[in-house]
């Protein structure tokens, strides 16, 4: 298997390793047809994206209608309604959606690693939402949260309960909510789960001889043996969620209204609607930074709090 | 101390079942309503049991006119290619990157990681001009040929050939091996697991692929299976129940024997790349 992961990820290795095969240019070769496609589709693209952002380009224009706009993008965002809307909604809809998949895909992670009665069908039960496609989902649960006639309503209907879901600009983003935290605790409870498997048994061991009390074990050992795991879930979900609009245009296209209309859908829109190519490619910079920054300072509250064996 | 155990056992596990089927019902849902009448979707209360079974949603998107398949087999077609080329040029580039010394390697690999977190968001404007421009736009080579080149691939097949050992390359070496041959006949053998786990990962993520084709595939006759399953909603926005859900569970089909097949290969690549 994958030997190191992700949160892990080793320093390049600047020193001379022993052994190494001294060949000049063989090992270029090998590399060859990978960095021609990365050059060609993630390299250039990512070039012009920069580019193109200091531009007032649309594409209704044509290519002649190019011109170098300097900063009048950026300012443009800075006074935008539409812009700082999408990253409020973003920030109702990553600030809540993370914090309590996290949380869920722990208590999961947790009470899955105990001996049950049908452990794996379990796992793969809370697992399964997670690689099922987009519209697959989104189309279910656009019928599940039919208003008036769809199943979730018709359970809390039990409890005088009917909420408008999508149809209603109140409803429409906690409804992505619920179904982003269903789609992504058995992603959580799985990778905790794979965490616990390394938390220290001796640790526990010498605890129970002092005898400590559940809550104590969990405080003392469990969550500092965890929080590698929960920075790198909450990194990872931060992009994830800060990114998606994949559900959001198959669902809502940002509606009713703008109520759904996250940063991502908006830069889509931007770009893909109206096509203003020049101004949606600035969006996607300057969001770019913005996650960047929020997932470096994720980064960053693990250093010196985390147990290190 | 059995006696003790296994009411525990329970204690725990009859919750957790009820919250499991909770998490399945979205998809009993989706299975029921694929087998009913359209005038039965949303019935009141809801009848879980199809009465009468209506199979012929599935004939429909099957062999009807608005069949799934072709669909279905485009989105094997793209899987099957960005599988491979993805696999091939990874391997050969994380092997490099790892194991072989030549000017410049360190300074490109830092390169790699830094294209690594750039959302593929990002890139989609700038993809869509270059694909128009190349005549690659609305052709499944717009969604084949970036899931071939991946940096994420070479960064995982790196991570995996920095942890071999580099005395059989030696041994070899002496042996009179060429490179190619080094690689092909001693490391590559031995990558068979990462490689199945990235292959999984991969058809996964090409076969879920929906903002991708969204936004550089328009005409319906190139539409993968996600872009397909919107084909049932008319242009006010209503879906045909059964159909969709029918088409649905066609599209997850793929996926999910995947996942029984392997599910440990699966969860391992899961759990140890942390990504999807």
């Amino acid at each position: 298997m994958v030997s190191a992961t992700v949160t892990a990820a080793p320093a390049v290795r600047t020193e001379k390793q022993p052994g190494i095969s001294p060949r000049g240019w063989i090992g270029f070769l090998f590399i060859a047809p990978n960095l021609l496609g990365v050059v060609a589709f993630t390299l250039i693209p990512l070039i012009s994206v920069i580019l193109l952002a200091f531009t007032d380009w649309n594409l209704v224009s044509g290519f002649g209608g190019i011109s170098f706009a300097g900063l009048d993008n950026f300012v443009a965002i800075a006074k935008d309604p539409g812009f700082w809307n999408a990253v409020g909604l973003t920030f109702v809809y990553v600030g809540v959606s993370v914090p309590l998949t996290v949380v869920l895909g722990l208590a999961l992670g947790i009470a899955l690693n105990r001996p049950l009665p049908g452990r794996a069908i379990l796992r793969a039960i809370f697992f399964l939402p997670y690689i099922v496609n987009t519209v697959a989902i989104g189309m279910t649960w656009l019928m599940l949260m039919n208003p008036k006639a769809g199943l979730v309503n018709q359970v809390l209907g039990a409890f005088g309960l009917e909420p408008g879901w999508f149809a209603s600009s109140h409803w429409a983003l906690p409804a992505l909510i619920v179904m982003a935290v269903w789609g992504g605790v058995g992603y959580c409870s799985l990778i905790y789960l794979s965490a616990l498997q390394d938390a220290p048994k001796q640790l526990y061991e010498a605890a129970d001889i002092d005898g400590a009390g559940m809550w104590a074990k969990f405080r003392t050992i469990t969550w500092p043996s965890l929080l590698p795991t929960t920075i790198f879930l909450l990194v990872m979900l931060i992009i994830g969620a800060s990114q998606g609009f994949g559900l959001i245009a198959l669902i809502t296209a940002g509606g009713p209204g703008d109520a759904t209309t996250t940063i991502s859908y908006y830069m889509y829109q931007t770009g893909f609607q109206f096509y203003r190519f020049g101004y949606a490619s600035a969006i996607g910079l300057v969001t770019f930074a913005g996650v960047l920054v929020l997932t470096l300072l994720t980064w960053r509250a693990q250093r010196g709090r985390a147990l290190h064996e | 101390m059995s006696k003790l155990y296994l009411p525990k056992k329970w204690a725990w596990g009859i919750p957790l079942w009820i919250l499991a089927l909770a998490f399945l019902a979205p998809f009993a849902w989706m299975v029921s309503t694929a087998l009913k009448a359209d005038i039965d979707a949303y019935k009141i209360p809801m009848q879980w049991i199809p009465d009468p079974f209506q199979w012929d949603n599935f004939k429909t998107v099957l062999v009807g006119e608005t069949s799934v398949l072709p669909a279905f087999g485009r989105s094997v077609f793209v899987a099957v290619l960005r599988v491979a080329g993805e696999l091939l040029t990874a391997t050969m580039a994380g092997y490099a990157f790892a194991r072989m010394t030549f000017k410049g390697r360190d300074k490109l690999f830092l390169l790699y990681l830094a294209t690594a977190i750039i959302p593929a968001q990002l890139l989609l404007v700038p993809r869509f001009i270059y694909f128009q421009q190349l005549g690659l736009y609305d052709t499944l080579w717009a969604l084949i040929l970036p899931g071939m080149f991946t940096v994420l691939g070479t960064f995982l097949m790196r991570q995996f050939f920095v942890a071999q050992p580099a005395e059989f390359a030696e041994a070899a070496r002496m042996d009179g091996a060429n490179e190619w041959q080094i690689f092909r006949r001693i490391y590559l053998p031995l990558a068979t697991p990462v490689l199945s786990a990235l292959g999984i990962l991969a058809f996964v993520w090409s076969w879920n692929d929906y903002e991708t084709p969204l936004v550089l595939i328009s005409s319906p006759e190139h539409f993968t299976l996600p872009l397909g399953l919107t084909n049932f909603v008319d242009e006010q926005g209503a879906i045909a129940p059964g159909l969709t859900m029918a088409a649905s569970v066609v599209s997850i089909v793929p996926v999910l024997l995947v996942f029984v097949l392997l599910q440990r290969r699966f969860i391992a690549a899961m759990t140890h790349t942390g990504i999807k």
